[in-house]
């Protein structure tokens, strides 16, 4: 999504600042709230994704649930996750949760992208892949704590939610948030997000969801798509949603202390090198050496004469 | 170099076959480490560009690494039985301050390798198996989807930690080669004089001789 209108503020592989100069007094964060205490898994924001964004992924089969597909992939950016969950009371719940990018504000992707500019993310937090600079390493894959991104078998490119960046940037709300029938999805500014969610979950526990709550998770420096939980103590039923998700140390010993040390060792290995011709000199072979060599020729081979 | 007379009683270090095999390894791997640093920093991402561009950077890289593997193969089989560690390679290392100050005389005498040679073999091995294991690892186009994500983000560091070894050691080899003259000409070339031998490598000197020697000497 290239021929954005909105402030970028990271850049993948970038070394230096973003130009700043504009004040950014129009830039606020923005979020979907999805709410999976009133989601009926319709799947209407999977098919208005695949319409929004021209995407029509292979025909699957059916794997015996009501997960289709059953996998997000590099042309399902979005998908209903359905969790058979018993509770204490020996009850059903049926979870599901709608899966995708979860547009942290301190992207694991970004982090570990190796390639200027592939991913973005612009000033009201939308993370985004800028397709034409992908180089298709699959480093996004390994940096991301939700495992979201998918590289397409078709054009080794990597791909995921934009948070629909291309409406967004022009006023309009995501498509998955315009089709949803039951209003579990809403959108808006983060701040927003958040207090609506909070009346949510008030009303939530006053119904004897005690452990309701809101899924905004700090490792990852919050989210700009944020969930409302029947059970945010325990987010791992809903098929799997990480509890305290971060980017993992191994990334960023990686991608953070690696790199500058690797470039320091590098630069020290040929320095030393190089000072050390220039103090101590190079070690030659000069006459004298010929010499001693020539006679110690004679001495081996006068030795083993004497001895056949 | 052109102005000197040829001399007649040089001895050969490095057949023409051996030496093909060095500078196949060598133009493998310096491809490899240079598409590979591309893709380590973003400083250096304009390495690429030698390579037709980052997705022609990240194609590639991969079966640069496998050639380098490949061509190293044949080296190890080579060279292996001379890279031992001696009690004596161990007495060399621990006077390293005659080494880099060049006061030969005062260190063991050295085989067809010093100590220094050998360690710089032994770090090669270990880091093209660590860079082989965690390269089929983090090789998305074919081998990433069937390990779980937290090899492959352990594959990314061991990956990277095992190249940046291997370069500065290479770097260190290739300044050994400058640093100690007559180095070069014997892997372009493959001859060393006989004072070179006599210098560097006394007990290969010997060796050289009585093989000759015993060669002249009809039994």
């Amino acid at each position: 999504m290239a021929l954005q209108s909105l402030d970028i503020v990271r850049r993948s592989a970038t070394t230096l600042p973003e130009p700043g100069i504009r004040m950014g007094t129009g830039d606020i964060a923005v979020a979907k709230l999805i709410d999976t205490t009133k989601c009926i898994g319709c799947k209407a924001c999977q098919v208005a994704c695949m319409e929004w964004n021209d995407l029509r992924d292979e025909i699957g089969t059916n794997v015996g649930a009501y997960q289709n597909p059953p996998d997000l992939t590099a042309s399902s950016w979005t998908l209903m996750r359905f969790a058979e969950v018993e509770n204490s009371k020996g009850d059903l719940e049926w979870l599901i949760r709608k899966d995708g990018c979860m547009h942290c504000q301190d992207p694991g992707c970004l982090k570990a992208c190796p390639s200027p500019g592939a991913i973005v993310q612009y000033a009201n937090g939308i993370v985004d892949f800028h397709e034409e600079n992908c180089i298709g390493c699959g480093y996004c894959v390994t940096g991301c704590p939700f495992n979201i991104p998918r590289i397409s078998k078709k054009d080794h490119k990597a791909y995921k939610c934009t948070l629909c960046s291309d409406r967004v940037s022009v006023g309009l709300e995501p498509a998955c948030i315009k089709s949803c029938p039951t209003g579990a999805l809403v959108f808006g500014s983060k701040e927003d997000m958040q207090q609506h969610a909070a009346e949510r979950v008030e009303d939530l526990k006053s119904r004897g969801f005690e452990n309701a709550g809101l899924y905004d998770p700090p490792g990852v420096g919050g989210t700009h798509v944020m969930y409302v939980l029947h059970h945010a103590d325990k987010p791992e039923l809903y098929e799997g949603l990480p509890n305290d998700p971060q980017v993992s140390p191994t990334v960023r010993l990686w991608k953070g202390l690696a790199k500058p040390l690797g470039l320091a060792a590098m630069a020290f290995t040929a320095l030393a090198g190089f000072f050390h011709y220039v103090r101590v000199g190079p070690n030659e072979t000069d006459e004298a050496d010929e010499i001693k060599a020539a006679a110690e020729r004679a001495r081996l081979l006068s030795a083993s004469e004497r001895t056949p | 170099m052109s102005s000197a007379p040829r001399r007649t009683d040089t001895l050969l270090r490095y057949n023409a076959n051996d030496r093909t095999n060095h500078w196949s390894t060598a133009i493998a791997f310096i491809l490899a480490a240079l598409s590979g640093l591309a893709l380590f920093h973003p400083a250096l991402f304009g390495l690429s560009a030698l390579f037709g561009g980052g997705p022609w950077t990240r194609i590639l890289h991969p079966f640069i690494g496998l050639l380098m593997l490949l061509a190293f193969l044949f080296l190890a089989g080579r060279f292996w039985s001379h890279n031992h560690m001696e009690p004596r390679d161990w007495e060399w290392l621990r006077r390293y301050r005659d080494v880099i100050n060049n006061r030969e005389d005062r260190l063991p005498e050295v085989g067809k390798y010093n100590a220094g040679q050998k360690l710089v073999f032994w770090v090669i091995v270990v880091c093209l198996a660590g860079l082989l294991l965690s390269g089929l690892v983090i090789w998305r186009a074919y081998f990433s989807q069937y390990f779980p994500i937290g090899l492959i983000r352990l594959s990314s560091v061991i990956h990277a930690i095992c190249a940046l070894v291997l370069i500065c050691t290479i770097l260190v080899h290739i300044y050994a080669a400058i640093w100690v003259k007559g180095s070069v000409h014997a892997m372009t070339r493959g001859t060393v004089t006989p004072g070179w031998a006599w210098k560097h490598h006394r007990a290969w000197y010997r060796e050289m001789i009585h093989a000759a020697n015993s060669r002249s000497r009809p039994d």
